[in-house]
């Protein structure tokens, strides 16, 4: 029942892979760690699920939230490794047609 | 045939950390019933929206480190009652429904709303949903149990669950 957060900042990209349970326990710490990273000017922000099993609206609204803050920097989130419960979620509330997500391709086959 | 098996209800502090602790309960009751794996993360994620909402709601509007969420799980043949409950105040049920909805993709970013997807994840996992915010405000939500997708001794094995 835990939300691991591990962040490689590179150059023009910042990739944060994440696992474990994204709820209304672990969103304050994601927020945290995230949302200053989409306030970078001109940078890709990959955000790597494919170690979330579960993720509810908290973690939807955290995307939402940096969303907005890498559209005002001029830097672009993606969201890759989305499991299909994940990518259901993203589906059913809309967010995949504002949100740039990559399909883990293993999971489609 | 509906007959009420049984009735399963547990009291935890209003506190983040506990929304986790309802979910793998719930999801305990859940597969002992013979959902499907899809069923139970569904049912899993709309209890934990349920009880978020009374987090949030007991954090915002009492200094009260006492507030306490009430779970209760009604166990059916064909289905499963689960309502959460708090005892704060209860919010305009009206209103919050009004702004119900998925996201569009012509909305323009920056008026995208960071909360509000809760409640519309509530009505589309669950089969049936009833608030009712008189005193406190009390969520019903019902899940359907497809038996038939089920062995019939229950073990739980069908064949939406062998995906993954």
């Amino acid at each position: 029942m835990n939300l691991q957060i591990d962040i490689k900042e590179n150059t023009n990209e910042n990739l944060v892979s994440l696992s474990g349970e994204i709820d209304v326990y672990t969103v304050p710490k994601l927020k945290e760690e995230l949302l200053p990273l989409t306030e970078e000017q001109n940078k890709n922000i990959i955000v790597d699920l494919s170690g979330v099993h579960y993720i509810d609206s908290t973690g939807l609204g955290v995307f939402i939230g940096a969303l907005k803050s890498a559209d005002q920097s001029g830097s672009h989130l993606k969201i890759t490794g989305v499991n299909s419960r994940v990518r259901r979620l993203f589906t059913i509330t809309g967010l995949d047609e504002v949100i740039d997500i990559e399909v883990n391709e293993r999971e489609e086959a | 045939m509906s007959t009420q098996a049984d009735f399963i209800e547990i009291k935890l502090p209003a506190k983040p950390e506990y929304v986790g602790v309802v979910r793998l309960t719930v999801s305990g009751v859940a597969n002992r019933l013979g959902y499907s794996y899809d069923d139970i993360e569904d049912i899993k994620i709309a209890v934990a929206e349920a009880c978020t909402n009374v987090v949030n709601h007991a954090y915002k509007n009492t200094e009260d480190d006492q507030a306490v969420m009430t779970v209760g799980c009604g166990v059916y043949d064909d289905r499963m009652e689960i309502m959460v409950a708090d005892q704060g105040k209860s919010f305009d049920v009206n209103q919050l429904k009004k702004n119900l909805g998925p996201v569009s993709g012509d909305q323009p970013v920056e008026e995208l709303k960071e909360g509000g997807l809760g409640l519309f994840l509530i009505e589309t996992l669950m089969d049936k949903v009833e608030i009712s915010g008189d005193s406190g405000v009390v969520i019903v939500m019902t899940k359907s149990l497809h038996r038939d997708e089920v062995e019939p001794n229950g073990n739980g094995i069908s064949t939406s669950a062998t995906q993954q």
